[in-house]
């Protein structure tokens, strides 16, 4: 794998870092299974992409699209403790009511943005040709800060309250805790994450596909279980970490497995390496602990 | 002080499942007083319980804590005033998060939660100094995840996180029946020891009569959703467990004599 491809991967894989620390926190914190990403992701990609186009700033692109994604969360979380519908199904009507508002906003099923100003513009020198090393580096600056901006956020008093809504509603409440509001609240944050990575993403790829949600929250989900098998979760920091750690692997592999010919895997199979990437995330904690009993190490 | 007055719920209304759970049940507390609530399997303690701390919405009736109605408040608004610790151990903490975690929660129970640390180092050093007063070792362990400790421990650790900060109330529901019975009967001293100093207006449910007695000021039999009998002073003082079970018997008894007349 060339050096410039591995970048890709690299790319690729912090865009969805901030997928998988959305997805950290609706699936895991809060408790919420969440498939609002596959609308929300292309969400904050259309958001982006039409305001740059119309002459806005790009960082401002971005701010706004992360907004829509968390009016996009809130609502999913709304028909749920509002209205009672069930998680999912109330993350399914507003994963596809958005295909169309995405579409609307486009106004295209697609928005072109050769030649645009991005977050990136400003620092890539064409002559130079450096794209390939700036946009992850300044992407890796991104995903530091909303890292560290989370811990900081889950480590503070309202952040602790919306752990405890997931971990224990009842007990939340019996301490004070609007266990409603929490979750209306977490699901906007991790939707307006998702959409951020979204309004990244379409920066990096020269333009924004209605078709670019498909398959977001797996690859969120896919993160977060091979982080969790990465790193013990010992503390928020470290959960937090693992999840960006697993989103890089993640990409990385996949691009080993496309990239090596002898496999012969072809960019179709992409769904295919993944099933088979989470499956053994899954039972690699279980061929770990056998693998420990054999050789007489430590049991757990 | 909490007044309860003519509370009624009926579960599944309607359907062939319809329950009529709380009965016209109406109860005074006076402040400072440790009441003991007894009553048969079904006799809606539980369900009492829930109603005065919002997990229940009772179908008429009113409550009062301090002279405010708090009738129609959710679980989460009345957490000021009511501080409870559950039956099972694992309801009243999150197994998730750390020792030191479970108990910053406790300590803005009621209060609004802002963006500044949950768990501060001054509060460290005072969580220490109460765990180090339960003497189960816990001072050491403020890191550790609350999924760690034993049920009587974390039973421990409920009861001193409803006590963090101050509540009109505090309701205990058969908080020691999942324990061993050592266990339990620490629990239960150190029960007396918080409400005591705390000065704290208290409802225990128990399903021993020895407790009922042994505990508190007054004691109080739920029967059929109703208060069947009330009991406090000189008259319990010259109780014994035969004295009110034999008054257990008799009201049950004048119960069913009642449905019977209300059916035949
Ligand atoms: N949420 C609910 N939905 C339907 N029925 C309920 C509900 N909660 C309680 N009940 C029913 O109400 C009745 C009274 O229950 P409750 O838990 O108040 O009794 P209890 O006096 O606490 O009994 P125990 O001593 O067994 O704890 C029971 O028949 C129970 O099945
Ligand atoms: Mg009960």
């Amino acid at each position: 794998m060339s050096l410039i491809s591995m970048m890709g991967a690299l790319e690729i894989g912090l865009i969805f870092a901030l997928v998988a620390l959305g997805v950290l926190i609706s699936f895991r914190l809060l408790n919420f299974p969440d498939l609002t990403a596959d609308g929300s992701f292309p969400l904050g990609g259309a958001v982006a992409a039409t305001l740059i186009v119309s002459g806005h700033n790009p960082w401002l692109a971005c701010l706004i699209a992360s907004g829509a994604g968390a009016g996009a969360g809130w609502v999913t979380a709304w028909l749920n403790v509002r209205l009672g519908i069930l998680q999912l199904l109330a993350s399914i009507l507003v994963m596809i009511a958005l295909y169309s508002i995405n579409l609307r906003i486009m106004g295209a099923p697609n928005v072109a943005l050769i030649g645009m100003p991005t977050v990136f513009a400003p620092f890539v020198d064409a002559a130079a040709d450096n794209g390939w090393l700036i946009q992850p580096l300044l992407l890796a600056v991104i995903v530091v800060a909303a890292k560290l901006l989370l811990d900081a956020f889950l480590s503070s008093e309202a952040g602790l309250a919306l752990r405890a809504t997931g971990a224990n509603p009842r007990m939340a409440r019996a301490q004070g805790i609007s266990t409603d509001r929490m979750t209306l609240a977490g699901m906007a944050l991790s939707n307006g994450l998702i959409a951020l990575a979204g309004a990244l993403y379409v920066q990096t790829q020269g333009g924004a596909d209605i078709s670019m949600g498909i398959g977001t929250i797996v690859v969120g989900l896919a993160a977060v279980i091979i982080g969790e098998t990465l790193l013990p979760p010992r503390s928020l920091w470290l959960i937090t970490l693992a999840t960006v750690l697993g989103a890089l692997l993640y990409r990385l592999l996949i691009a080993l497995a496309l990239n090596a010919d002898f496999i012969g895997l072809q960019a179709q199979d992409l769904n295919l390496i993944t099933a088979v990437l989470v499956g053994l995330a899954l039972i690699l904690p279980r061929l770990k602990s056998r693998f420990g009993k054999r050789t007489g190490g430590t049991p757990r | 002080m909490m007044r309860a007055d003519n509370l009624f719920k009926t579960f599944n209304p309607g359907t062939p499942l319809e329950n009529p759970v709380l009965r016209g049940l109406s109860l005074t507390i006076e402040s400072g007083q440790f009441l003991t609530v007894i009553g048969s399997n079904g006799a809606g303690k539980s369900t009492f319980l829930n109603a005065i701390s919002g997990d229940v919405t009772p179908d008429s009736g009113s409550l009062f804590i301090d002279q405010q109605d708090v009738t129609r408040l959710a679980s989460w608004q009345r957490a000021g005033l009511v501080a409870r610790v559950f039956q099972d151990p694992l309801a009243g903490t999150c197994e998730g998060l750390t020792i030191e975690e479970n108990l910053a929660l406790a300590m803005q129970r009621g209060q609004r939660r802002g963006l500044s640390r949950a768990v501060k180092a001054a509060q460290r050093e005072a969580f220490r100094d109460k765990l180090a007063t339960l003497k189960l070792g816990l001072e050491n362990r403020l890191g550790d995840r609350m999924g760690l400790l034993s049920g009587g421990q974390r039973q421990a650790v409920s009861l001193l996180m409803a006590s963090l900060q101050p509540s009109r109330l505090l309701l205990l529901d058969e908080h020691t029946a999942a324990l061993d019975p050592k266990t339990a009967a620490f629990v239960l001293e150190l029960t007396d020891r918080i409400i005591s100093e705390n000065k704290l207006t208290a409802l225990m449910v128990t399903h021993s009569m020895r407790q009922a007695l042994d505990h508190g000021q007054r004691t109080v039999m739920l029967h059929q959703g109703r208060v069947v009998l009330d009991v406090s002073g000189e008259q319990r003082a010259r109780m014994d467990v035969p004295d009110l079970l034999a008054m257990f018997e008799k009201t049950r008894g004048e119960q069913l004599d009642d449905d019977a007349l209300l059916l035949g």
